[in-house]
């Protein structure tokens, strides 16, 4: 009987990164079933597994959940990463908003047109350097602590930690002006069961290259 | 002094409705709005430094600048008691939020789409609204023959899909003939005291977006 919830998406990181991120960081161990052919999804749907017919889609305590958001809220919760109190949870919400937005413009890059990859891509480091990043180095700055909300670990701290690994693949320098940020990387990528799946061999999944977009084409025909 | 919240925004529907909703559907009746009609209004919020990511809806509530739509509506849902009362039910609330605001997404942009997509688009709407996301709360109310959605009790569930039917079929007038059940929901929850105010004239309830609201809003955001 599994206790472990199980993960049903393509082999790449996609929406379902940030939930193998969060998982990982609260220490919980799940499994995959990857969606590797059109065949494979076709199947989901028909078995009435999934509610809007889309992925990702993880079983958890009896659930057959889906929606990003809602999925992740889940499990910030169950695992006390969510603040405690209301006000916490806001703040949490509204910081994790913003990082959800920046690494959705990175998410759907590959799937732009080839001739507007470069002015994506700049807009990206911009939207990073003067939207997102200043928000989060002013945050920790101002309270002087070392995680973002509530002086403790949250869903907040763990979604901005990979958002800013992410935008380093874009351009590795890109914490340059940012001297509290580097330091919270430095910090949240210590936090033993991050720095685990933070080592080869963990569930995280690489950047997508080619082929994996070319796979993902097929199977949702995008 | 004020306890009412404040709203920031343009005169019209956009990202904001779903906010008005839910504040009216909690019996948060009178809020204060301010209505973006120039860029240099916009620019100036964003000087002041008041829009946590330059960006608008701003709703300012019990002492906190909240932005980012989904962060605000998960303050009032919880803090109005329209959010279930456990974690699983709180996880249902938000899976069936987060499909209705998917659909409610395709009617967002829709007036902002080329005039040659806007025919593909409805049909779109409409094949979504049919096939994908109707069924799924037509199958909900009926296996569990209760007249809210989650839980047996009033949630921010049971607003969203009642603004969403009601917006769906500004656009699809036959939308519902498939589903009785939603009908019937449909006819319930508009005679909610809260929403039933809400459907009134003189509410905070804005009309459907026309061509000066979408000149508005490319005026405002213009880069």
């Amino acid at each position: 009987m599994a206790g472990k919830p199980k993960l049903h998406y393509t082999k790449g990181r996609g929406k379902m990164e940030s939930i193998r991120w969060l998982l990982a960081a609260a220490g919980v161990e799940f499994e995959e079933e990857f969606i590797e052919t059109k065949e494979d999804l076709e199947k989901l749907r028909n078995d009435g597994v999934l509610l809007f017919q889309q992925v990702p889609m993880v079983e958890i305590d009896g659930m057959k959940m889906v929606q990003t958001r809602a999925i992740l809220s889940y499990i910030a919760a169950k695992y006390n990463l969510y603040g405690k109190d209301l006000k916490e949870r806001a703040w949490i919400d509204m910081y994790v908003e913003g990082t959800t937005d920046l690494m959705g413009m990175i998410m759907y890059l590959p799937f732009q047109p080839a001739d507007t990859k470069e002015k994506n891509l700049a807009l990206i480091i911009e939207r990073a350097t003067t939207r997102y990043f200043p928000v989060y180095e002013k945050a920790l700055k101002d309270h002087g602590q070392d995680y973002l909300v509530g002086n403790k670990l949250s869903w907040a701290d763990v979604h901005l930690l990979e958002a800013i690994l992410m935008v380093e693949e874009c351009k590795a320098d890109v914490l340059s002006a940012f001297p509290l940020l580097q330091a919270f990387k430095g910090r949240i990528s210590n936090i033993p069961t991050i720095k685990k799946f933070l080592q080869p061999g963990s569930q995280r999944k690489p950047p997508p290259d080619e082929k994996f977009i070319a796979v993902v084409r097929k199977i949702f025909n995008i | 002094m004020s306890g009412k919240p404040r709203l920031t925004y343009l005169n019209g529907r956009g990202r904001m409705e779903p906010i008005r909703w839910l504040l009216a559907a909690a019996g948060v009746e009178v809020f204060e709005e301010v209505y973006l009609e120039t860029k240099e209004q916009y620019d100036k919020l964003i000087k002041d430094g008041v829009l946590l990511f330059q960006q608008v809806p701003l709703v300012e509530i019990d002492g906190m600048k909240m932005v980012q739509t989904r962060a605000i509506m998960s303050y009032i849902a919880g803090k109005y008691n329209l959010y279930g009362k456990d974690l699983k039910e709180r996880a249902l609330i938000d899976m069936y939020v987060e499909g209705i605001s998917d659909l409610m997404q395709m009617i967002l942009m829709f007036p902002f789409s080329p005039p040659d997509a806007k025919e593909k688009n409805l049909e779109a709407v409409k094949e979504r609204a049919t096939n994908r996301y109707f069924p799924v709360f037509e199958k909900a109310l009926k296996q569990h023959g209760q007249d809210f959605l989650v839980g047996n009790k009033f949630s921010w569930a049971d607003v969203q899909l009642i603004e969403a039917i009601l917006a769906v079929e500004e656009k699809v007038p036959a939308v519902l003939s498939g589903f009785p059940q939603l009908q019937v929901f449909k006819t319930k929850m508009s005679n909610m005291p809260t929403i039933k105010k809400f459907l009134q004239p003189g509410s905070p309830r804005k009309p459907p977006p026309d061509a000066h609201y979408v000149e508005t809003v490319l005026k405002v955001f213009k880069k």
